[in-house]
């Protein structure tokens, strides 16, 4: 997802493993009881949700990049007041995910020097490019909409300000991914060069897609201990199902064709069976083998370094106006 | 990294009639920045008419292991709420 693979602290903790301090923790949890900042937690649950945030948060940020890219060449007007707002809020929701990470102890720098040190990550899908105007239809409609399936969930976890920032995210997703889809249906009904835009990006971008969910239940080793503290709501291959059963549909109204010759509906399980990605692939982006990762983090450094006489300038003009009005 | 800007807690308006009620925090050199930056931030959609900001730093809490000391004494005072009492249906609406 936004975040993949988050590494959580340990395996599962059974109840006779955990001291009387633990087992309240996760009594609470349980009952439905949200966790906020001053309360005792598990150091895991604490770093567990460091990582987890934070990548969320370098996900939203990094994600303005590929649409970023079209925003001076969008074909109108009105297009480009759309994809402007919906970069802005990207960078809202990158926002609110900062402020709830630093709630559990980590400050602002520290998260974006980890992001640009690659000891933090982003999700992976930020690394494909947008070659053209039908990867920005492809990307609101596909990737928000893979984002929406797993940020709804999440307004339901265990921790107070992760919950609240989704709850905010959730209520500005859903413009996002229309907009994308509309878009589509603009190409789609378009010259038959428009059309074919619109298949390629499907084409392009529907495993990469797929992959923002994570590996394969039976591989994601860390997920047993993040479900019983309820910072992961359901499993990856869980929301990848429902997401192929909801595009799908929305992919035959548009006329294109998922590129998978094994889609089929199953009417047994009620819902439909498909090629998994290419992990092979996945774990080399993971690894900065993507074909943007470079110019991603480098684009994030660069803002980092360019904005640091903005960052001091700003703070020495406060410093100093505060010791006039102090002397006056 | 100590000049980090500080952090602010955000408060905002909805509409008149309303109390301020905090959406959130955000990072600002000084309070001017952050009345401008929680404007982009936390009312791009009509959410207030008005914002309050608050440095982080200025906000004393009640201490969470306290939570017993400080909130249980009330719930023994249930004749604090109006159902307390009886009164009989004769008496009509009260
Ligand atoms: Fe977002
Ligand atoms: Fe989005």
């Amino acid at each position: 997802m936004y975040a993949q693979m988050v590494k959580s602290t340990g395996t599962l903790m059974s109840r006779e493993d955990m001291s009387p301090q633990e087992a309240a923790f996760q009594d609470r949890v349980d009952a439905g009881d949200k966790i906020e900042p001053q309360d005792w937690m598990p150091e895991g649950y604490r770093k567990t949700l460091i990582r987890q945030i934070g990548q969320h948060a370098h996900s939203e940020i990094v994600g303005q990049l590929p649409e970023g890219n079209w925003i001076t060449r969008a074909p109108t007007l009105e297009r480009k007041q759309i994809l402007i707002a919906k970069v802005q809020d990207e960078a809202g929701h990158g926002l609110y995910l900062y402020c709830a990470a630093e709630t559990l102890g980590v400050s602002r720098d520290e998260l974006t020097e980890d992001l640009l040190a690659g000891r933090m990550k982003y999700s992976s899908i930020f690394n494909y490019p947008t070659l053209t105007w039908a990867d920005i239809g492809a990307v609101g409609w596909l990737v928000d909409g893979a984002a929406i399936m797993n940020q709804v969930p999440l307004q339901r976890t265990s921790y107070g300000p992760y919950a609240r920032a989704m709850v905010r995210i959730c209520k500005e997703e859903s413009f996002h991914q229309r907009q994308g889809y509309s878009i589509m249906m603009k190409m789609v009904n378009g010259t038959p060069e428009q059309r074919e835009m619109a298949q390629d990006a499907l084409n392009r971008f529907w495993y990469p897609s797929l992959m923002m969910f994570g590996p394969s239940d039976k591989d994601s080793v860390h997920s047993a201990q993040s479900m019983a503290w309820k910072i992961k709501m359901n499993s990856n291959d869980e929301l990848r199902q429902k997401f192929v059963d909801q595009t799908v549909p929305q992919a035959e109204y548009l006329g294109l064709t998922v590129p998978d010759p094994e889609l089929r509906w199953n009417e047994e399980k009620g819902g439909y069976d498909f090629s998994e990605p290419d992990w092979d692939e996945f774990y080399q982006v993971l690894r900065g083998n993507g074909p943007c990762n470079a110019e991603r983090i480098g684009a994030r450094q660069k803002a980092w370094d360019d904005g640091a006489w903005v960052r001091e300038g700003l703070m020495a003009h406060a410093e100093k106006h505060a010791r006039r009005v102090a002397a006056e | 990294m100590s000049n980090e800007w500080p952090l602010w807690e955000i408060f905002i308006r909805g509409q008149n009639g309303l109390s301020h009620r905090h959406v959130g925090s955000l990072h600002a050199p000084d309070a001017e920045m952050a009345v401008k930056n929680a404007r982009d931030v936390y009312s791009r959609r009509n959410e207030g008419v008005s914002i309050w900001v608050v440095k982080s730093a200025d906000i004393t809490a009640s201490v969470p292991g306290e939570k017993g000391p400080m909130f249980e004494p009330s719930q023994s005072k249930i004749y604090r709420h109006p159902t307390f009492y009886e009164i009989p249906d004769d008496v009509g609406h009260m």
